[in-house]
């Protein structure tokens, strides 16, 4: 699957837009393409679950929400710096999504759907049980100290920093930039994992279980892999989540809501095109907060989201990936 | 050739302890007053939970998804009852009247929202329920939004002493109603041709439509009856949820119904009965008994013990083991 | 005088793969009529072109009537019962629901036929209320039998009713197929590589190969023909 010329050149183009982006629009539209971004990185590892190995979650948000809180606790505890701490957000939840994963093993189609929305639901009361530790309905904060890049001080290592300028609180534009950058390179790495023998093996798990043991394939390795990956993106993506929300880890933010809202992504995404996570990240993103903005239906903006989920769905089952697949067949015609 | 075991070790086993623990709460219920009235409640909600779940299975069995929707459909279903009232029905007559309404609102959106996708994409089919429950919490809050509404108890306030426990009406009256309703479910499989013709649409699609069961239309009905027990699992509900009907009150019940559908297998009507009734039970002796453990705490153990008894019994207590044709 | 069913250059595909190419063939009422060839011909197909479980293109008419685009639940309102591959019995329903199931395109009462198809399938009659599945496959296949003649079809299609039985069975299979034809009036369409047992049965048949007729005639006539002789009587 080489990508071709057109594609990258595809590629640079939007880069390059997202570049420009946050220096063209308002400063609240700039925070929700950060938050595309966020959502950019969730559906992308949610993707990699249900588009590649065709397991369907509603619990991802409980990644979201322990990356999250990993962050914010790094960060009160420790003072460690965001980018740290993503990067150990990231490894704390494919560890976690393993461990789930292989817990999981044994279950299907409607039954790991459930299991994963147990998972969802019992991750975020957690922290109305443990409250000191784990703050509580008003949840953790992040500290304010920790608003540069690099530098941090543990065990009496000095590393030295690095700071952008800027204010200790994080901005719009900041959010935006730390979003895409860790979404780019995120990419590029699902993009390595996927082309290769793994990705293959995703697929092969995904269209045919049966067939998949039948030539060799360990079905389980790779459904726990998937899960363990999946479930890393969405820790890097709530650790970010938590910097957008002022640095604040709170149960509520992470609710089944923001699970289901996953899953919507990956699904309008479709099964295994990167171009359509981005739609599919967009869609989520940015339709619940557009309607807001239109002045006749204020308030109602729960109707147009889900009516517009549901002719999505309708119109392209397939998700933008199923789009993409038909327009190529047309084109060979 | 399939070799369908009749009763299994595993099943008798299950039995077993499903009778052990029968017998723990007549005991319990003999002994203590304070826990036969738990008992009670648990046995009352865990009423509507397992109407809820058998709604789900209903239509898991047939289409092989989970109906997001459910839940919020049950909730609209209420406040149509209320609308109802409001327009001067007697409330036993809005409750039929809605039921019929249910049962058509299920059967309209099977064919028109559902049907389109049911045959091309399982996630697909999955995320048009998400979409409907967004919609129809949307469509909720514009038509009954702003003040508080309130429905009136269907069964009054009373209640009656047996040997020492008060028994309120309210939660005889709703085992009373679920089961009439589930007695008429099961009749209606059981002995009618059209229920034969439902079974066999959702076991084997191909071969009942070689015998002229048009399978579609079938599954429409299996939506439109899945509705219609939402609606009872909605209107028995609600009392219990708080003096004022709000539009979040099914939510909860969805959870406790999915627990006990996974709980009792997908597959299987009975489970999900006897999967609502265990949680109700379960939920209504931990509230009793140990309340320090914080209400938010309910729901997670619930679901601990779910995911415990799944990784055990992939199925669910009452699923079949699959057999894999390959 | 015009045939029960006719197909004329009827051709079917899954997908991509072309697997009918221009069949014609008619089957006239009250006959037994036999489609043999190998592996892969195209057999099974036919017969759901016929029923309309797989789209098919060309003309088929059936009763004097053109079967458009119906699907399998429209032709078995029509008077069509077809017997298909994995015989389309209900494993986890009893034999009474089975049979239930078979007669539900009929109206009104049916405890008569009942009766009168358990004359034909005494080991039925005992185990009325056994799951089906739990039955072994010779008496599967005479429920798959049951449950199609129930519906009082005017043709029924039968695919492969021999496979996987021993002879001893399928000789009675066979037996019970003749007498509904005979006492019964039951005009059958039937598939299958046993072409030694087809042809006793049948009195016409064609020969399938790869997607085509490539010979048809009578059951003597096919006998007689040395090619058919060497490649499907094995003499």
């Amino acid at each position: 699957m080489k990508r071709s010329i057109p594609a990258l050149v595809s590629v640079v183009a939007v880069a390059g837009v997202l570049v420009l982006l946050p220096f063209i629009i308002s400063d609240y539209n700039t925070f929700l393409v950060g938050e595309v971004g966020i959502y950019f990185i969730a559906v992308l590892g949610l993707n990699i679950l249900t588009g590649y190995t065709g397991q369907i979650s509603i619990g991802h948000g409980a990644f979201m929400a322990i990356g999250g809180y990993t962050l914010a606790i790094l960060s009160r505890d420790h003072q460690m710096n965001l980018v740290y701490g993503t990067l150990i957000a990231f490894a704390l939840c494919f560890a976690a999504g393993l461990a789930f994963g292989l817990l999981a093993l044994r279950l299907s189609g409607a039954y790991l759907a459930l299991a994963t929305f147990a998972l969802a639901i019992s991750v975020t009361q957690l922290p109305l049980q443990y409250s000191t530790y784990l703050g509580g309905s008003l949840g953790v904060q992040a500290s304010s100290k920790t608003d540069h890049l690099f530098g941090w001080s543990l065990f009496g290592v000095h590393i030295p920093r690095w700071s952008l300028p800027g204010p200790a609180v994080l901005t719009n534009k900041w959010i935006f930039g730390v979003a895409w950058s860790f979404a780019a390179v995120l990419l590029v790495l699902a993009w390595l994992i996927l082309r290769g023998r793994v990705g293959r093996a995703f697929r092969a798990v995904r269209d045919s279980e049966i067939a998949a043991v039948a030539s060799g394939v360990e079905r389980g390795l790779y459904k726990t892999l998937a899960f363990g990956i999946s479930a890393a993106y969405c820790g890097a993506a709530g650790a970010i989540f938590v910097m957008a929300n002022n640095g604040f880890a709170q149960p509520d933010e992470f609710n089944v809501a923001l699970s289901l809202t996953l899953l919507i992504g990956a699904a309008v995404a479709g099964l295994g095109s990167l171009w359509g996570v981005l739609v599919g990240a967009a869609f989520v993103g940015l339709l619940p907060n557009i309607s807001t903005s239109i002045p006749h239906l204020g308030g109602h903006q729960d109707v147009i989201y889900g009516a517009a989920v549901i002719v999505v769905m309708l119109v392209a089952p397939s998700g933008f990936a199923g789009l993409l697949a038909r327009l190529r067949l047309l084109r060979r015609a | 050739m399939e070799r369908l075991k009749t009763v299994g070790v595993e099943r008798f086993v299950i039995l077993a302890i499903l009778l052990a623990g029968a017998i723990f709460l007549l005991v319990g219920c003999l002994t203590s007053t304070q826990f036969a009235t738990f008992t009670v409640q648990g046995v009352a909600t865990g009423m509507a939970y397992g109407a809820l779940a058998l709604a789900l299975v209903l239509i898991y069995q047939a289409t092989h998804v989970i109906n997001f929707a459910q839940g919020e459909l049950a909730m609209f279903t209420t406040f149509v009852a209320w609308q109802l009232i409001q327009w001067g029905l007697p409330y036993w007559g809005a409750f039929f009247v809605t039921l019929a309404i249910a049962f058509l609102l299920g059967m309209g959106l099977q064919v028109a929202v559902i049907r389109p996708v049911q045959h091309r994409s399982v996630i697909a089919t999955v995320i048009v329920t998400v979409g409907l429950f967004i919609l129809i919490d949307g469509v909720v809050d514009w038509v009954w939004g702003g003040e508080f509404k309130s429905l009136p108890q269907p069964f009054g306030n009373g209640s009656w002493n047996v040997g020492g426990v008060e028994i309120q009406h309210l939660y005889v009256g709703m085992t009373g109603v679920v089961l009439a309703s589930l007695a008429f479910v099961w009749a209606l499989f059981r002995f009618t041709k059209l229920g034969l013709a439902m079974r066999a649409a959702a076991l084997r699609p191909a071969a009942a439509s070689l015998a002229g069961v048009r399978v579609d239309a079938m599954l429409a009905i299996g939506w439109g009856l899945a509705a219609l027990l939402g609606a009872v699992a909605g209107l028995m509900a609600e009392p219990t949820t708080g003096i004022f009907l709000l539009p979040t009150f099914m939510q909860q019940v969805l959870v406790y119904a999915f627990a006990a559908a996974a709980l009792g297998g997908l597959e299987s009507p009975i489970g999900a009965i006897v999967g609502g009734v265990a949680i109700g039970v379960l939920q209504a002796l931990m509230i009793g008994y140990t309340p320090q453990i914080s209400s938010q705490l309910q729901l997670p153990f619930a679901f601990a013990l779910i995911l415990a008894i799944l990784v055990v019994k992939p199925n669910g207590l009452f699923g079949r083991r699959q057999v894999a044709r390959v | 005088m015009s045939a029960l069913l006719e197909l004329e250059d009827v051709e079917a595909r899954y997908g991509p793969i072309h697997v009918l190419h221009k069949i014609s063939l008619a089957v006239e009422e009250g006959a037994i009529v036999a489609v043999l060839g190998p592996n892969g011909a195209g057999k099974t197909t036919t017969l759901r072109a016929i029923s309309g479980t797989v789209r098919r293109s060309g003309r088929i008419v059936f009763a004097g009537k053109a079967l458009g685009r119906t699907g399998p639940a429209g032709t078995a309102r029509r008077g069509i019962a077809h017997v298909p591959e994995g015989r389309g019995t209900f494993a986890e329903l009893t034999v009474w629901e089975n049979l239930r199931l078979g007669a539900y395109t009929r109206r009104g009462s049916i405890q008569a036929d009942v009766n009168r198809v358990m004359t034909y399938f005494p080991a039925l009659a005992e185990r009325r209320r056994q799951q089906a599945g739990t039955l072994s496959g010779g008496e599967q296949q005479m429920l798959a039998l049951a449950r199609a003649f129930i519906q009082r079809p005017k043709l029924m299609l039968l695919d492969e009713p021999s496979l996987g039985l021993a002879p001893l069975l399928v000789a009675e299979i066979f037996r019970i197929v003749r007498e509904l034809n005979e006492k019964e009036g039951l005009t059958v369409l039937l598939v299958e590589q046993n072409a030694h047992i087809a042809l006793q049965a049948a009195q016409t048949g064609y020969v399938l190969e790869t997607g085509k007729i490539v010979l048809s005639g009578t059951s003597d006539e096919l006998r007689a023909n040395d090619a058919i002789r060497a490649s499907y009587l094995g003499y």
